[in-house]
């Protein structure tokens, strides 16, 4: 209110101008204040339970038997199935459920922790720290983001198939580790969090460059690498074209895992979309704890991109 | 330190006279560790990233179109150069072109309604609402839903004869659609896949930058009488053309490369008996790990990279000229008016060189 007021004040006019638009900005203020009218509650509502209801129905299904899914006057209320479901996917041997869990769960942790470590050191050289070639070095690493997965798989599974690296897990965690999103993503938040006379004071008390970047840019650095870790983490779980094309089927992921259930000649849809459920389950306990971060951490990344 | 020693030694005066030694500086063993550590440390920090891409992004893309020009030996993992036959074939495939096809169609069934929706969401979720945080959430609930997971319930979903779909459709009196036997259809319960998980996500990127432009817009355009549509049409869109572009790109991008979903979309995962929902990845796939033509799959990568750089390109351009500039920089000048005002400024500097003369 005091900011929109100063110019007429500072202008000197007459009374008579500073009114008017007090006026006039106070009543918009009111305006933009006032709570929406319920309709748009109700596109909300619509909204996320238009996201809630293939999970949902997915649990429907996934409790049923195998006729339920074909059955035209199926309920609404999902049948006593579940778990029994659950149990016949968790133990066939084709999907390795507690197999592909785990490779999920250490493939994915492993993937976001080294993304988070080589995005932060390598923003903060870059945001941070003056060296000859910085500029050109990082508009090459903006350009690489434009290059898709699938011009590398080629060659990446030649490689590997070379080193022996076909069919194990951490065939899928080398090509993740570099990511240049979170390079420039970490670049583009240290550059406006940390002060350069913090760095200078750290210097002047004789911490080494390693010593600096340890305690004032990793202390720095925290929330962004909180989201970073959210979203390579999510990324790196829901990943499926090359973990698809290098991993045994003996030695999935998940995704790869859940494939497989509908790969078999005569599909029981029940088990399917119960090992959904389950698959699905550990990204929305994730998100259930993490959701906030990840809506900041879009909505951040948003107006700084 | 070392920044320190070196301005002291620089700003003491050099003293008069003979009998004072001249004082060489010399560098102590941590003042030289200490220069050191300034001038390589950046590198040592961005090396790890360059490292890996080096191995695992620069070198692929090098070592795909090497391979894109041979005949690719599994076993003996070489190949024989035979120039540009690959794409040659490639060129000739009927699939192919149904593929570039299909992916087009669901790309633009796809991404045009999300962009849409995206930012009608977006509207709605920057009113001054209740629970902000909990709207929000439950709007980019999808996002964390595996591509894979979402392939099958929605193939369920989509099931020609029973499937919950046809099942609603049936009830407002539409005949059952066939999802799994006509291009079109196949395309659109693929492109309501990748929009239920994306419209949330875009929403709250196109959400931000809404809530980035001053109300005082809005304001002004209320008091000289805009209209709602009128403001969002003038303002809101305006504004949020680079973001807009962002977005634009990066679902160009991901749209392009649509492979999980098709995949998904029938238990053999081969794009449909008559290639249906064949998409270019998924023929990428078939070619490299069905048929085990590395070669030819090389080739068609390299192609996929061409057609997402030009349709990008062309995307930036349309997006460029559709969404007008955000003001302040003077008149939209036509082609003819720029070159009309350049011709007159050669036309002054040259009357001032003849003055001169």
């Amino acid at each position: 209110m005091t900011d929109l007021l100063k110019p007429d004040q500072a202008g000197g006019e007459a009374t008579v101008a500073i009114v008017t638009p007090k006026d006039r900005h106070g009543r918009a203020r009111r305006i933009r204040g006032i709570r929406p009218p319920w309709w748009i509650y109700g596109i909300l509502v619509a909204v996320v339970l238009g996201s809630l209801f293939p999970l949902y129905f997915s649990f429907l299904i996934g409790s049923g038997d195998s006729s339920t899914l074909r059955d035209p006057n199926r309920s609404w209320i999902p049948l006593g199935n579940f778990f029994e479901n659950a149990a016949t996917v968790v133990n066939d041997p084709n999907v390795n459920f507690w197999r592909a869990l785990w490779n999920s769960v250490w493939t994915s942790t492993v993937i976001a922790v080294a993304v988070v470590i080589f995005s932060t050191l390598a923003g903060w050289a870059f945001s941070k720290l003056r060296f000859p070639g910085s500029k050109p070095l990082l508009a090459f690493v903006v350009a690489t983001m434009a290059v898709p997965q699938q011009l590398g798989v080629v060659p990446l599974y030649v490689m590997f198939a070379e080193f022996g690296w076909t069919g194990k897990a951490g065939a899928i965690v080398v090509p993740m580790l570099a990511s240049a999103f979170g390079v420039f993503w970490m670049t583009q938040y240290l550059r406006q969090a940390v002060p350069d006379e913090l760095i200078e004071a750290a210097r002047m008390d004789g911490a080494s460059m390693i010593r600096t970047f340890w305690t004032v840019g990793m202390t720095a650095a925290r929330p962004a690498a909180a989201m970073l870790f959210l979203f390579t983490f999510v990324q790196a779980w829901n990943n499926f074209f090359w973990p698809f094309i290098v991993l045994d089927r003996q030695d999935p992921t998940l995704p790869v895992s859940l494939s497989l259930l509908q790969s078999n000649h005569f599909v029981d849809y029940s088990l399917v979309l119960a090992g959904v459920v389950l698959a699905t389950l550990p990204l929305l306990a994730l998100f259930v704890f993490a959701g906030k971060q990840l809506v900041s951490g879009i909505m951040a990344g948003a107006v700084k991109g | 330190m070392a920044t320190a020693v070196k301005g002291a030694a620089r700003t003491a005066p050099p003293l008069p006279g003979p009998e004072r030694p001249r004082r060489i500086r010399v560098l102590s063993f941590s003042q030289r560790l200490s220069r050191w550590d300034v001038k390589v440390s950046p590198y040592l920090y961005i090396s790890p990233f360059f490292l890996i891409f080096a191995i695992v992004g620069a070198f692929p893309l090098v070592y795909t179109a090497v391979i894109s020009f041979m005949d690719w030996d599994q076993i003996r993992q070489s190949g024989e150069f035979i120039g540009v036959d690959q794409y040659a074939w490639i060129l000739t495939q009927p699939a192919f072109w149904v593929a570039l096809r299909n992916t087009f169609s669901i790309f633009l069934l796809s991404s045009i309604p999300q962009l849409i929706l995206a930012l009608f969401l977006a509207a709605v979720l920057d009113r001054n609402l209740r629970a902000k945080t909990f709207w929000r959430m439950g709007v980019l609930l999808p996002y964390v839903v595996a591509p894979v997971a979402v392939g099958l319930i929605f193939n369920a979903l989509f099931a020609d004869n029973s499937g919950q779909v046809n099942a609603w459709l049936g009830m407002i009196g539409i005949g059952p659609i066939p999802w799994h036997v006509e291009p079109f259809w196949s395309h659109v319960a693929i492109a309501t896949m990748v929009n239920y998980r994306w419209i949330g996500y875009n929403s709250l990127i196109l959400l931000a930058a809404m809530q980035a432009i001053p109300r005082d817009y809005y304001e002004a355009a209320t008091v000289d009488g805009a209209g709602a549509f009128r403001q969002f049409w003038s303002i809101t869109l305006p504004s949020l053309k680079p973001t807009l572009i962002f977005v634009i790109i990066t679902s160009t991008i991901g749209g392009l490369q649509i492979f999980e979903e098709p995949r998904m979309f029938d238990q053999f995962g081969e794009g449909g008996s008559a290639n249906q929902w064949l998409t270019i990845t998924l023929y990428l796939y078939n070619l490299g790990w069905g048929d085990w033509n590395f070669g030819r799959a090389a080739a068609m990568a390299w192609l996929l990279f061409l057609i997402i750089l030009v349709i990008g390109l062309v995307n930036l351009f349309v997006t460029q000229s559709l969404v007008g500039d955000d003001g302040g920089r003077g008149p939209k000048l036509t082609r003819a008016q720029r070159r009309a005002l350049r011709r007159e400024a050669r036309a002054r500097r040259a009357g001032r060189k003849e003055l001169r003369r």
